[in-house]
């Protein structure tokens, strides 16, 4: 049993860096529409350009803010130069291009920070937490804890700033309907300048935690793919439902590993291993055909 | 002045209905593939064929299979690689297993369980649609690869799934050199690219465009969602299926289930986009974009490098035609987010006044 809950609970950390990724995501689809297939890329740039600066001799805190200034300037350049030229397009070409956008930073980061795989350094140690280990007998890494923590300051910061600031009202407008917003003023383009500039800031949150735990590597990318499962799971829309998607996925594909490849062996012999690559988008699936528009998502009404 | 209709009447329903109204239209087909059955063979050398123009027409008939699915049908997939997948292994055990099976019958087998697959896949778009049925789509594409794998009797026990295909016999004669397999596969791409022709104007390619502008007014007219949609998946994904065959059997010839990977799937979605969605000539154009792209750019790069003397290493080269790939994407979708197509349909509105414009 205590087995079973250490695997639990190392996957519902795992599952909050998920929600990390998957948190930009839905900022930048619910204020603007765009499935922003780039936010993986985004978390690359973001770690490599915190690696980069710390290579070329700055201190972490300036490097990490240097970071935050390049992802803001990106932003905003890709809201100004790609997006906004897209206006009107139907979703798809904008999914096409934010694909376009993925592949553009995937080449441009490397080149400018290079590509060889590095550590950073953050201060924090991916060891267990002695006092868990010895009366509980689990391994709980403190790390984890930390990124938990992390992603929950920054959860409820996003929530705030959604809130209460007078920005964060003409956000949640903008999201709720492009045209109301326009009419009574908001400024549509600074609006989604801002929202592309908070996505960056996630996705170098994002970029600092997963490169610190696996290293500043081009593999950083593909955390896209496992926020994806979230995304459909929490729906597009929802801050809330990333987090808890994040959980339920992350735990779920950590139990599957464990548990269900010995199952699978007996049945069919030979070796069933890295079933967390399907299992969340099949999970997701599955969950889908009940509730279509994801556990927190907008209920869809189509109008003829 | 070429290119006008005017003068050529239609007297009976068949003259009304065929598949090239114009003409001009079917002269530049005919000649279009006199020249790609009998010009190319006489011309092209062996590494255009293989290296090339057989790949062409592969990912041209997989694009083909996206955009009947994308384009027709509305329903956004990100799986194409996976059934090319399920194609190409299909192919490989029908030949393994079942004795003496016709090689173009064990491909026609391996279009239709792609397409049963492709079926097991679509019935979750009965439910969602749009992204999520994208993301959906992505199950397949993991999942598929993860058992081609996992599962040793697909690749009968060989180690991490690789297969090598069987000799290609036709009618007694092994196909060897790159240019028989050349005919063979574009054979089989005219052959199913006149068919999607043919489909996506009769009453069902009808169904899935109304499908695609919207279902729910779709159904409301009487049309059958369910068929309807899942008659798309099977049909894309019969395509897929048999691209994956001949990609296996024809360009390859040895294949691992890890090269059908998400990329290559997206390849044939910038494939379709590139080139036009909802569009049959699109995903020929698109296919040979996306194709020659990257070939111009291993040619460009160095030479321009060495025209301003910068020392380029070849991973920095391989980065910038990352990038550059993805800018000239990017570019592409601002200037003509209908894609190749529409630039043709353009330029055949021009070519009818062309030269007299009053």
């Amino acid at each position: 049993m205590n087995f079973f809950f250490e695997v639990l609970i190392g996957g519902l950390l795992s599952g909050v860096m998920y929600a990390l990724v998957a948190l930009g995501f839905v900022l930048i689809y619910k204020a603007s529409g765009v499935f922003n297939f780039a936010q993986g890329a985004m978390v690359y740039l973001a770690a490599l350009s915190v690696v980069g600066c710390v290579e070329k001799g700055a201190p972490l805190w300036l490097a990490i803010i240097l970071a935050f200034v390049i992802m803001t300037l990106f932003g905003i350049a890709t809201e100004k130069f790609v997006l906004r030229k897209l206006v009107n397009q139907p979703p798809i070409t904008l999914f096409m291009a934010t694909i376009g956008l993925a592949f553009f930073i995937e080449g441009l980061a490397p080149l400018v920070f290079g590509s060889e795989p590095r550590a950073l350094e953050l201060g924090i140690v991916d060891e267990p937490i002695p006092y868990i280990l010895d009366n509980w007998n689990m391994v709980i890494s403190k790390f984890d804890l930390v990124a938990a923590g992390v992603a929950s300051v920054l959860v409820a910061a996003l929530a705030l700033f959604f809130q209460y600031t007078r920005i964060g009202r003409a956000l949640r407008a903008v999201a709720d309907d492009h045209q109301a917003a326009l009419s009574i003023g908001i400024p549509l383009q600074n609006i989604w300048a801002i929202v592309w500039g908070v996505a960056g800031f996630v996705a170098l949150v994002a970029g600092m935690m997963w490169g610190a735990r696996n290293g500043v590597q081009f593999a950083l990318t593909f955390t896209a793919l496992k926020a994806l499962p979230v995304l459909i799971l929490g729906g597009f829309t929802s801050v809330p439902g990333a987090i808890v998607g994040g959980l339920i996925i992350g735990a779920s594909e950590k139990l599957a590993e464990i548990y269900i490849p010995p199952v699978m062996q007996d049945m069919f012999g030979g070796n069933f291993g890295g079933i967390e690559g399907w299992f969340p988008y099949v999970l997701a699936l599955l969950f889908l055909l009940v509730r279509p528009e994801g556990l927190f998502g907008e209920r869809h009404i189509d109008r003829v | 002045m070429l290119y006008r209709e005017a003068g050529q009447f239609k007297t009976t329903y068949a003259a009304d209905q065929q598949i090239f109204p114009i003409r001009q239209d079917r002269l530049g087909i005919l000649v279009l593939l006199v020249i790609a059955f009998l010009g190319v063979p006489l011309l092209a050398s062996e590494y255009w064929f293989s290296a090339i123009l057989i790949p062409f027409l592969i990912f041209a008939l997989a694009a083909l299979g996206l955009n009947i699915l994308t384009g027709y049908a509305g329903q956004l997939s990100l799986g194409s690689a996976a059934f090319m997948a399920v194609g190409a292994y299909a192919a490989y055990n029908f030949q393994l297993r079942v004795e003496g099976i016709p090689i173009l019958v064990s491909f026609i087998c391996a279009g239709l369980t792609a397409a049963g697959v492709g079926i097991l896949f679509g019935l979750p778009s009965l439910r969602i649609k749009g992204f999520y049925l994208a993301v959906a789509t992505l199950a397949a594409q993991f999942f598929i690869v993860w058992c081609l794998t996992k599962f040793p009797w697909l690749s009968n026990n060989s180690s991490s799934g690789v297969i090598s295909t069987q000799k290609l016999i036709i009618f007694g004669h092994e196909l060897k050199t790159p240019v028989e397999k050349y005919l063979l596969v574009l054979s089989i791409v005219v052959f199913l690219a006149l068919a999607a022709k043919n489909m996506v104007r009769s009453a069902t390619g009808r169904a899935w465009m109304a499908v695609r502008d919207m279902d729910v007014a779709a159904s409301v007219i009487g049309i059958r969602l369910m068929p309807t949609k899942l008659l798309a998946f099977a049909v894309s994904s019969f395509y897929c299926g048999v691209a994956g065959a001949l990609y296996a059997f024809c360009y390859l010839g040895s294949v691992e289930p890890d090269g059908f990977s998400l990329d290559m799937s997206f390849k044939i979605l910038f494939m379709i986009i590139i080139g036009g969605v909802g569009s049959i000539m699109g995903s020929f154009l698109g296919a040979a974009f996306i194709l020659l792209l990257p070939i111009f750019l291993d040619i460009a790069l160095p030479f321009l490098a060495g025209l301003f003397g910068l020392p380029f290493a070849s991973e920095t080269v391989s980065h910038i035609q990352i990038l550059v790939f993805g800018a000239l994407i990017m570019f592409f979708l601002i200037v003509e987010p209908h894609g190749l197509a529409r630039l043709w349909q353009i330029a055949k509105e021009k070519l009818r006044l062309w030269p007299f414009p009053h």
